[in-house]
C-alpha cells in the first residue's frame, strides 16, 4: 500500500521525461532538414565561446540590468535544481530528505537554495514588470503579439509558482523547521501556517513537494514550445557559431563551380554533364530547407529577447525589418514543416507555402544594412544576417526580383566595373583632376 | 595640387622591373565619387610625403564585388572577384592597403577563399604603421584642440574589429575625441551599407544617416571623422539636412592628417 506513491511518482516521472525525449527527437530531426555546413574545426575556440557566452552569459551583462537579473534567475536554475535530485531519490525509494544525513552541509547548501529562490522570486517578478508595467519598447514590437507575448509571460508565472512551491515546501516540513539548519528564509513563512495541526501541515508540504516536481516536469516539457528552449540550445548554439570576422559572408560553392566553368577557355560548353541526374543547385533560400542546420539551430534557440531588433538601423527608422522576426518566422515555418512531415508518415507533402512570402517579405530583406548590429547584440551568437543574405540570393539569382536600382547598379558592374556608369578607362583620371 | 602627387601604376612599375611594398587599392568611391576622390588623394599625398613605394593598378581595377554580393548577385561577385585576383596574382601583390572598408573587408575575407591571398589593411590601420615606424610624423595644425567625434563604419569595425587604429591617429592631432553614445561596437550603421548605397531605403519614419548624424551633433562636434567613402557620404548628407554645414565639417580621417600637415 506504501509503495502507491512510489510507483505514481515512477509513472510521472516516466511520462515527463519520455514526452521531452520524443520531442527532442523531432527537434533534432527537423534541424538536420537544413543543409550541411561545417562546424567543427577550431574545437577549442568553440569550446571557449560555449564557455564564455552560453556558461559565463558574458554577453549577457552587456546591458548590466537584465543582465545580472538574468544571472540570478540563471545561476537559481541550475543550483536549485540540485534540489530536483534529491526529490527525484525521495520520489522513487520513499525516502525523506534522503541527503540530509550531510548534516551543517545539508543545511548549508539548502539554504543557499532559499536564498537563491527568494533572489529567482525578485528578478522574476522585475523581469514581469518590464514586460507588462514599464513595457519596454522591444517587448511591444509587432511580432510580439498572441503566443511570443504570452509565451513570455507564462515562464515567468512557471518561475514564481515553482519558487513559491519550494519555499512552501520546506516551511511547512516541521522536521526541518524544527532541525533549524538551512531554513534562513523558509523559517519566516512557517509562522503563517502556524495555526494548522501538524496533519494539515503535512498534506501541505506533500501537496507543495507534489506539484513542485509535477511542475518541473510540465515545465520540461513546455520548453519545446516556447522560447525557453534557449536554456538548453544556448550551448550547441554558442559551439557551433560562426567563427569568421563577421564582415564575412560565405562563398556559394556551387557559384564558385559555375563561374569557373565560365572562366576556363578550355571548357567544352556542350559537355555532357558529369552526372546526368543530379538535381541542379539551387541558389539561395526560400525555405527552410534550404538553410543551413546552424541556421534552424540558430532559430530554435531564440528566445525573443529583442536585443537584436533594438539595434537594427533599420528597425529603429520605422522600416519592416526586424532580425527577431526573421529568427522566430524560421523556426515557425520550421515547426510547420516538421508538423507536415509527421502528418505525412515521415514524408513532407507540400503545402504550397514557403519562408520567403508567407513568412518573411520582399520588403523585410531588402530593408537590411548588412551592418551586423544584430549579430554582434545576440546574447547566445544567432546570426539572422545570414538568413537575410540567403534570402537575398534566392531573391536575385533564381527570381531576377531586386530592386530596379540595384539591378542599374549591378548591370553597372557587369559592364563598366563600377557601381555607377563610369568607364573603367577612366579609373585614373582623379590623378590629373584638380 | 595635383601636379605634385605621385601615383605609379602596377604595370608602369611591372615595365620598370620594380614591386611597391604596397598596392593602393583605391575603389569605385575614391577613383569617381568627387567627394571622395578628395580622400584618395590626400592619401597619396600622406604616402608620397612618407616616402612609400606604393602603386595602383588604375585602369586595371574592377569593382570588388561587395554591393553585388550583399545584394544577392553571388555570381556577379564571384566574377568580379575572380577577374581581380587574376590580376592582383599576376602582379605578385602582398600587401594591399585601401581607404574604403567595403573593398578592405571583401578582398581580406572573402578573396582567400577564391585564390587571392594578400595582407591587407585598411588606410587608417597603414597610416598607423608608418607612424608606430617613424616613416610619418603627425601635428596637429589646425586641428588642435577641435572636437573630432569619431564615426565607426560598420565594416572596419564590427566586421574586422578595427576600433582604435582611427582614434589613435585622431589623438596625435592633440584634437578632442568625443564619443558618441553609441561607438565601437555599438556604433550605428550610417546606412548605406548592405547595397543600400545605389537604393532607396524601404518606407519607414525616418533616414538612417539622420538618426546617426543625430548621435554626432549630440557630441557638439566640430568635425565628424569617417574612415569610409560611403559613410562620408551618408553623414554629410545628415549634416546638410540639420544645416548645419557651415560649423560641421565631415572629413576622412587621411584628410584630417593631410590637411594637418599643410599636405
Amino acid at each position: 500500500m506504501n509503495y502507491i506513491d512510489n510507483i505514481l511518482f515512477a509513472i510521472i516521472l516516466c511520462i515527463g521525461i519520455g514526452y521531452f525525449a520524443m520531442n527532442v527527437k523531432k527537434l533534432v530531426r527537423n534541424i538536420k532538414l537544413g543543409n550541411d555546413v561545417n562546424r567543427k574545426d577550431n574545437p577549442s575556440a568553440r569550446w571557449k565561446n560555449m564557455a564564455m557566452i552560453a556558461l559565463g552569459q558574458s554577453k549577457m551583462i552587456k546591458r548590466p540590468i537584465a543582465g545580472i537579473l538574468h544571472i540570478i534567475v540563471y545561476a537559481g536554475f541550475i543550483i536549485i535544481n540540485l534540489e530536483v535530485l534529491e526529490i527525484v531519490i525521495d520520489g522513487l525509494f520513499g525516502t525523506h530528505r534522503i541527503f540530509s544525513f550531510l548534516g551543517g552541509l545539508y543545511g548549508f547548501l539548502i539554504g543557499s537554495f532559499e536564498i537563491l529562490a527568494l533572489l529567482v522570486l525578485v528578478a522574476v517578478i522585475i523581469f514581469w514588470a518590464r514586460r507588462n508595467v514599464i513595457k519596454l519598447k522591444r517587448f511591444w514590437n509587432s511580432e510580439m503579439k498572441g503566443w511570443p507575448k504570452n509565451d513570455g509571460n507564462i515562464i515567468l508565472y512557471f518561475e514564481i509558482v515553482l519558487m513559491t512551491l519550494f519555499l512552501v515546501m520546506n516551511a511547512t516540513d516541521t522536521h526541518f523547521q524544527a532541525s533549524n539548519s538551512g531554513n534562513v528564509i523558509s523559517q519566516f513563512i512557517a509562522p503563517l501556517f502556524s495555526n494548522y495541526p501538524e496533519s494539515t501541515l503535512h498534506i501541505i508540504e506533500r501537496t507543495a513537494w507534489w506539484i513542485h516536481i509535477s511542475g518541473i516536469l510540465v515545465f520540461l516539457n513546455y520548453l519545446y514550445f516556447s522560447k525557453h528552449l534557449h536554456i538548453l540550445l544556448a550551448f550547441p548554439n554558442t559551439y557551433f557559431a560562426d567563427l569568421n570576422p563577421k564582415g564575412e559572408l560565405d562563398n556559394l560553392e556551387s557559384v564558385t563551380n559555375e563561374v569557373k566553368l565560365m572562366m576556363d577557355p578550355t571548357a567544352d560548353p556542350y559537355a555532357a554533364p558529369a552526372n546526368p541526374d543530379a538535381v541542379p543547385a539551387k541558389f539561395g533560400a526560400s525555405d527552410v530547407e534550404d538553410l543551413n542546420w546552424v541556421q534552424l539551430l540558430n532559430a530554435y534557440t531564440c528566445t525573443e529577447c529583442g536585443r537584436c531588433t533594438s539595434v537594427c538601423p533599420a528597425n529603429q527608422t520605422g522600416k519592416k525589418l526586424s532580425p527577431r522576426k526573421i529568427m522566430m518566422d524560421t523556426r515557425d515555418r520550421l515547426e510547420e514543416v516538421g508538423k507536415n512531415i509527421d502528418a505525412n508518415k515521415g514524408v513532407f507533402v507540400p503545402d504550397n507555402k514557403s519562408l520567403l512570402n508567407d513568412y518573411i517579405t520582399a520588403e523585410e530583406l531588402w530593408a537590411c544594412t548588412s551592418c551586423n548590429a544584430c549579430v554582434e547584440e545576440c546574447p547566445v551568437n544567432i546570426n539572422p544576417l545570414s538568413i537575410i543574405i540567403d534570402m537575398r540570393r534566392y531573391l536575385v539569382m533564381e527570381q531576377s526580383a531586386a530592386p530596379m536600382s540595384l539591378n542599374a547598379m549591378m548591370s553597372n558592374i557587369e559592364n563598366n566595373g563600377a557601381p555607377w556608369q563610369y568607364n573603367q578607362q577612366d579609373r585614373l583620371n582623379w590623378k590629373d583632376e584638380n | 595640387m595635383s601636379e605634385n602627387i605621385v601615383v605609379p601604376t602596377m604595370a608602369e612599375m611591372l615595365a620598370q622591373g620594380k614591386q611597391p611594398e604596397v598596392l593602393f587599392w583605391v575603389g569605385c568611391s575614391g577613383s569617381f565619387d568627387d567627394r571622395a576622390k578628395k580622400i584618395t588623394k590626400a592619401f597619396v599625398r600622406i604616402l608620397n610625403r612618407a616616402n612609400v613605394n606604393f602603386a595602383v593598378l588604375g585602369t586595371e581595377e574592377s569593382c570588388t564585388g561587395d554591393p553585388a554580393k550583399r545584394a544577392g548577385n553571388e555570381f556577379l561577385f564571384q566574377m568580379q572577384a575572380m577577374m581581380n585576383i587574376e590580376v592582383l596574382n599576376g602582379y605578385e601583390v602582398g600587401k594591399i592597403v585601401t581607404a574604403c572598408p567595403h573593398c578592405f573587408n571583401t578582398i581580406k575575407n572573402e578573396y582567400p577563399e577564391l585564390g587571392g591571398k594578400y595582407d591587407v589593411m585598411h588606410h587608417t590601420e597603414f597610416l598607423k604603421s608608418l607612424l608606430d615606424d617613424g616613416r610619418l610624423t603627425i601635428e596637429g595644425g589646425q586641428f588642435k584642440g577641435k572636437r573630432i567625434t569619431f564615426h565607426d563604419p560598420c565594416y572596419l569595425g564590427r566586421a574586422n574589429n578595427v576600433y582604435e587604429a582611427p582614434r589613435d591617429l585622431i589623438q596625435k592631432l592633440d584634437a578632442e575625441l568625443v564619443e558618441m553614445k553609441r561607438s565601437r561596437a555599438n556604433g550605428l550603421c550610417c546606412g548605406a551599407g548592405g547595397a543600400q548605397m545605389f537604393k532607396d531605403a524601404e518606407p519607414g519614419n525616418k533616414e538612417i544617416n539622420i538618426e546617426r548624424t543625430e548621435d554626432a551633433m549630440e557630441t557638439k562636434p566640430d568635425i565628424i571623422a569617417a574612415g569610409c567613402p560611403f559613410c562620408n557620404t551618408m553623414m554629410t548628407d545628415g549634416v546638410k539636412i540639420k544645416e548645419k554645414e557651415g560649423s560641421v565639417k565631415v572629413m576622412d580621417i587621411a584628410e584630417l592628417i593631410a590637411n594637418a600637415q599643410d599636405l
